[in-house]
């Protein structure tokens, strides 16, 4: 880890226009969750929304944005250059933007989720709980993920998408199978270990704690070693 | 003292070669690298500071490739051409965040002395993005040699800098090269690369058309063949003066009055021209050169 490129990549992140995007999705969930809640009074269902947008939709987007925000301006018209022609390693590039983008995930997408659980049901606070951990497991395996697709490609917002939406919401709903390879039902699957209470997963917890960690940690791992190799007159 | 070799390098972007086979030394004091806009000048620049593979052959610095090897920006400094996006930065904060991760003993003094040798301690308080051109290069400049690095790469310094900045650059380079720093720099346009160079690089359409020092590159280019357009009251008199000089290679009659002479020895041409016309009583309207686009002097060492 470099303090220099930490306290760059958050000047990079709070200068960025994109950076307010990283608050309207969390308030709007809130705002949604908090109306369900009043209009209809059924808490129950305040809590499915919560429960069904928030760890699959809310948050992969946060940690998308915030990985791109820290990596992907800087990849793209090639300035981070000014970074790379220096003499430290590679990884702890990576792993000091990973960080920062990751510290803006936690803060804007899983405690705003928390909060909201709380006020939703307060009398069961082991949900709300339950469900931040899944929200914090989760957050780890994407803001990674996401910050290895910002080195690999330009267009890492599209298919950051198309993960989130085909991958993570549709697909991940409909065969049963993909749960094994869904990082929302990892962290669900820990989430669980928690509060019992939340929606269940029927993964293994040693797989769900053990493919997070090994993804996570390759996806940083694999960010600083295409950063090793960053040419400045790309391909494409 | 660092040496800077290029040994039979090429780089291809699918079917585009953009450098072909280049095999070149780099040593202390200052290289120009000239060629026209698109020759490879910066594809060799971002081989040279390890920001791009060699598709074939090695470029190494002190005999260390310089490919995914973190360790020679200890020794490099690169002013790559395009712009900082840091625009939210002050310029003395940009400096300074060079320094730190150079991890200089004091990269606050580092950063005033870099600020003073480009004379931007005056402005450094303000952000990036509300500098001139001028200006942002001199930061990239000083960014790069926060570290005092023994060899500095510069993909084209100069573009958009005022006469007399570019003045004061070329001073400083001057300097840094004199002091015994390897210091690379590409231009396309021949004036700055003479003034500046002690060697030059000329390269064309991704090879390595030329090498040596000024007066060589200015020799090879006075002593291509060059056309010129004259003008005169007899052109058939002139034209007959012309052909018996050995500087002239062909005559041909355009328009009325108008002469093109193809010219082998410049020198003796330009020193024989007001003479030969004076003897046959010739009055010269017009002489102008039809060919002294740089372009025309590159496409000539390529063929050669």
């Amino acid at each position: 880890m470099n303090p220099t490129i930490v306290r760059l990549a958050v000047q990079a992140l709070l200068g960025h226009r994109r950076f307010w995007l990283l608050l309207v999705f969390p308030i709007g969930l809130a705002a949604l969750v908090v109306l369900i809640r009043v209009l209809t009074g059924d808490e129950v269902a305040a809590w499915d929304t919560l429960d069904g947008m928030g760890p699959s939709l809310v948050l992969p987007l946060l940690a998308l944005i915030a990985a791109s925000s820290v990596m992907g301006p800087e990849v793209d018209d090639g300035s981070i250059v000014y970074l790379l022609a220096k003499p430290i390693s590679r990884h702890s590039v990576a792993l000091s933007k990973y960080l920062v983008a990751l510290a803006a995930v936690l803060a804007a997408g899983t405690l705003p989720i928390l909060v909201v659980g709380l006020v939703v049901r307060p009398e069961e606070p082991g949900m709300s709980v339950a469900l931040w951990t899944s929200t914090v497991v989760s957050g780890i395996v994407y803001t990674a993920l996401f910050l290895a697709l910002s080195t690999l490609t330009r267009h890492a917002v599209v298919f950051g998408l198309l993960y989130i939406l085909i991958w993570e919401g549709t697909l991940g709903s409909i065969f049963s199978g993909i749960a094994t390879l869904s990082v929302a039902q990892w962290g669900q699957r820990v989430g669980q270990e928690v509060d019992a209470a939340v929606s269940s997963s029927d993964l293994a917890l040693w797989w769900a704690l053990g493919a997070s960690a090994a993804l996570a940690v390759g996806a940083v791992w694999f960010a600083g070693d295409r950063l090793r190799s960053f040419s400045f007159q790309g391909d494409e | 003292m660092s040496v800077l070799r290029l040994e039979k390098v090429s780089r291809w972007f699918g079917n585009v070669v953009a450098v072909n086979d280049v095999t070149m030394t780099i040593g202390p004091g200052v290289t120009g690298l000239l060629g026209p806009n698109g020759a490879g000048k910066t594809t060799l620049m971002a081989m040279m500071s390890g920001f791009l593979a060699p598709s074939a052959g090695t470029v190494t610095l002190d005999d260390v490739p310089v490919w995914r090897n973190t360790e020679a920006y200890r020794v490099l400094g690169l002013v790559p051409e395009r712009e900082i996006s840091f625009g939210y930065l002050s310029g003395r904060q940009f400096v300074q965040a060079n320094a730190e991760l150079h991890q200089l003993p004091d990269p606050r003094a580092a950063t005033e002395r870099a600020l003073a040798r480009v004379e931007m301690t005056e402005p450094a308080e303000r952000r990036i993005d509300t500098y001139s051109k001028g200006m942002r290069q001199r930061i990239k400049i000083a960014a790069a040699l926060v570290h005092e690095p023994r060899v500095m790469l510069l993909d084209e310094p100069f573009n958009g800098v005022d006469p007399r900045q570019r003045m004061q650059l070329m001073d400083l380079l001057h300097r840094l090269g004199d002091a015994g720093s390897t210091i690379v720099f590409s231009s396309h346009i021949l004036e700055e690369v003479e003034r500046l160079a002690r060697h030059i690089e000329v390269v064309v359409s991704g090879r390595h058309a030329a090498s040596g020092d000024f007066g060589a590159i200015r020799r090879l280019m006075t002593d291509r063949p060059v056309r010129y357009f004259l003008r005169c009251d007899d052109a058939r008199a002139l034209a007959t003066a012309l052909v018996a000089q050995p500087a002239v290679k062909a005559v041909r009659f355009t328009g009325d009055d108008g002469i093109d002479v193809e010219v082998s020895d410049l020198g003796a041409f330009a020193h024989g021209l007001p003479r030969w016309a004076r003897e046959g009583d010739i009055a010269l309207w017009e002489v102008s050169p039809s060919d002294e686009s740089l372009e025309s002097v590159f496409s000539y060492l390529v063929a050669r």
